[in-house]
């Protein structure tokens, strides 16, 4: 029966990507042939909206997985988390990838994207983003490079790989701490623009301790996604220790976020009953939640809960930053911006674009370890039934 | 030295000539839908706004220490040595960064335009270094919009103050806010009810961020230092479990 389920469902979100790709090619039209103003609703007052808010900042933060669990496992010699690695890795490639893309069709003249390999301007932290996004797409490919590389049986490379991993794996941990924070960064210039709530001199910390926690989120998704669309199974103690370790991340960030508000004295300002308040409320309550959550050793071993944990810490960190750069710019700008469908559209089909390149590489290339079924397939067991048990006593 | 516009609002009779002047000197179009529209835009980039019989200008403050200067990443602002902040619309590859971090709101986007730039007033840039007035207080009929040495019009404009205190608010607007900007704004009204902002600070604002990017060295070099030290300390397991050719060693 989940066979039949299965295969059904992967008709409807076949189904699902092919609307998000007409759409999506549409939208593209719209934007390019009418330039900006036919296809945003961004206007001299309000001029970044949904693109750059969750397709860039969004983009690069789900990313996390990637820097996170190489640092664990290369620098920090962690070996066991070796099986989420490369599909971190993916995502983040991927991530950056979109993160790019999209930054195409939000550059007023994406053309001209090079220019800041040669016009530097070293006082701007867009000139230090602009830098980080393209050392660390580069990085990101060679750090999955070996996985090509595998495929094609390709030896004296892989070797050569080996040679280089560490450099590497350091340089794509110092760019990503440099990018991450660099994005809380590029708000530190609007002290009169960014509601009280969320301007901070600490923005680059907030954006990267949360970009942290996301980073774990992400891999518990995607292994959860991964292990029912390609019938794995769940690396459930190890899942459940980085719950262990999100939720110490998660406590460390809300206790940052609160003593600044402490020591901005703008504590006060919860009180308003006003629309900032209420999407502040959300954004905290999104990463409460699952910190009080996972403090449970059943909620880290069961794991659809643990899968919900972590859809809220990846829904609160998306609070956060469209927080920053949309809801708490509006009222200072006097405007209000609502996107127009078409900047909907082409984050939805970017999204769709996301999952399905991962699933393609996923099925083709090593990304999983060995124990990937056969192509003759035996089917899946409900995964509920096989996961449940087994709480190995590690975590 | 550094050159600078003086608007004195109570000199203002509101007749938008400079507005007119402007519009020519950028090859813009003028006509009396455009005057009537109070806002900056791509088309406009100076404005008269009219409150209650009062006037207020509005127009690119060319700050000393720009936001825009120091938040492209492509350099395609500059602060020249006479005193206008200039675009090079060549550079731009349309981030749009400037508009968001810009304390007055001032620069305005081409939305419209598959090949947008951005559109702000840069001080007649091309005039001044050519050491001829702007185009809008040439035109002025009233002196309302004065151009000349920054020094000259800030002491001017304290006259005035102490001369007339009941005229004016004791506020030269565009003395300290962001550090300084080299349009300096006089009104009998406060400036914020034209939509100026009281809260700005007095620094100029590129020191907020350069405050983090100046660390950016520190944080690539001491980063590279500490995770390659925590490799080597981290994998010494794997190097002696070699050396004693033990199997057991290895850390699981």
């Amino acid at each position: 029966m989940n066979g039949f389920l299965s295969r059904r469902r992967v008709t409807f979100w076949q189904g699902v990507f092919a609307v998000l790709l007409v759409g999506g090619i549409y939208a593209t039209f719209v934007r390019f042939y009418y330039a900006l103003g036919g296809a945003t609703h961004l206007s001299d007052s309000f001029p970044w909206g949904l693109w750059i808010g969750f397709d860039v900042l969004c983009g690069v933060g789900l990313a996390a997985g990637g820097f996170t669990l190489a640092a664990v496992v290369h620098i920090f010699n962690i070996e066991r988390y070796k099986p989420v690695l490369r599909p971190a890795i993916l995502t983040a490639f991927l991530g950056y990838l979109l993160v790019i893309l999209a930054l195409m069709y939000d550059l007023g003249r994406p053309y001209r994207i090079w220019h800041a390999l040669v016009m530097w301007n070293p006082r701007s932290v867009m000139f230090e983003v602009a830098w980080c996004v393209m050392l660390y797409t580069a990085v990101l490919g060679l750090e999955f490079a070996p996985v090509v590389f595998e495929r094609l049986g390709w030896r004296a490379a892989l070797r050569w790989m080996r040679f280089v991993s560490i450099p590497l794996v350091i340089a794509g941990v110092i760019l990503s701490t440099l990018h991450q924070s660099s994005l809380g960064s590029l708000y530190l210039i609007v002290p009169h623009k960014l509601y009280p709530l969320w301007y901070s001199p600490l923005l680059p910390m907030f954006f990267f301790v949360s970009a942290l926690c996301v980073g774990l989120a992400m891999t518990i998704f995607e292994s959860w996604h991964s292990s029912r669309a390609f019938g794995r199974q769940l690396e459930l103690p190890l899942l459940a220790s980085m719950g262990r370790v999100l939720t110490v991340l998660l406590a460390v960030y809300l206790s940052l976020r609160f003593l600044d508000l402490y020591h901005r004295r703008v504590l006060g300002l919860l009180l308003e009953p006003r629309t900032e308040t209420y999407l502040f409320a959300v954004e905290i309550l999104l990463m409460l939640v699952p910190m009080a959550l996972l403090l449970r050793r059943s909620v880290r071993f069961d794991p659809a809960a643990l899968y919900l944990c972590a859809v809220m810490v990846v829904l609160g960190f998306v609070a956060h930053r469209l927080n920053v750069t949309v809801t708490g710019m509006e009222r200072a700008s006097g405007t209000s911006y609502v996107p127009k469908w078409t900047e909907i559209m082409l984050t939805l089909s970017f999204i769709g674009l996301g999952f399905a390149i991962f699933r393609w590489t996923a099925k083709h290339l090593p990304v999983f370890p060995a124990e990937r079924p056969a192509p003759a397939e035996p089917k899946p067991i409900p995964s509920r039934a096989r996961l449940a048990p087994q709480p190995v006593g590690k975590d | 030295m550094s050159k600078a516009l003086l608007y004195d609002a109570t000199l203002c009779i509101g007749c938008k000539l400079c507005e007119q002047a402007c519009a020519e000197q950028n090859h813009l179009p003028y006509n009396d839908s455009i005057a009537a529209e109070e806002k900056l835009s791509a088309h406009k980039l100076t404005a008269i706004r009219a409150r209650d019989g009062k006037f207020m200008r509005r127009l690119c403050m060319n700050c000393a220490d720009p936001t825009c200067v120091s938040v492209c990443p492509v350099g395609a602002f500059r602060k020249a040595a006479a005193g206008p902040v200039v675009y090079d619309q060549n550079r731009c590859i349309g981030c749009r960064y400037c508009m968001l971090s810009c304390p007055f709101q001032v620069p305005a986007y081409e939305w419209n335009n598959r090949l947008p730039i951005v559109k702000k007033c840069d001080m007649c840039g091309e005039r001044v270094a050519a050491g001829r007035p702007t185009a809008c207080a040439e035109i002025c009929p009233t002196g309302a919009t004065q151009f000349g040495e920054r020094n000259a019009l800030i002491a001017e404009a304290q006259q005035r103050l102490r001369e007339k205190p009941d005229q004016y608010v004791n506020h030269l607007f565009g003395l300290s806010e962001v550090g300084g900007t080299s349009v300096l704004l006089l009104s009998s009204v406060p400036f914020v009810q034209f939509g100026y902002r009281a809260d700005l600070p007095h620094e100029p604002l590129p020191m907020l961020t350069w405050r983090v990017l100046s660390h950016v060295p520190d944080i690539a070099v001491l980063g590279s230092v500490l995770l390659g030290g925590i490799w080597w300390i981290t994998h010494r397991r794997e190097e002696v479990a070699t050396a004693e050719g033990a199997e057991k060693v290895r850390p699981s």
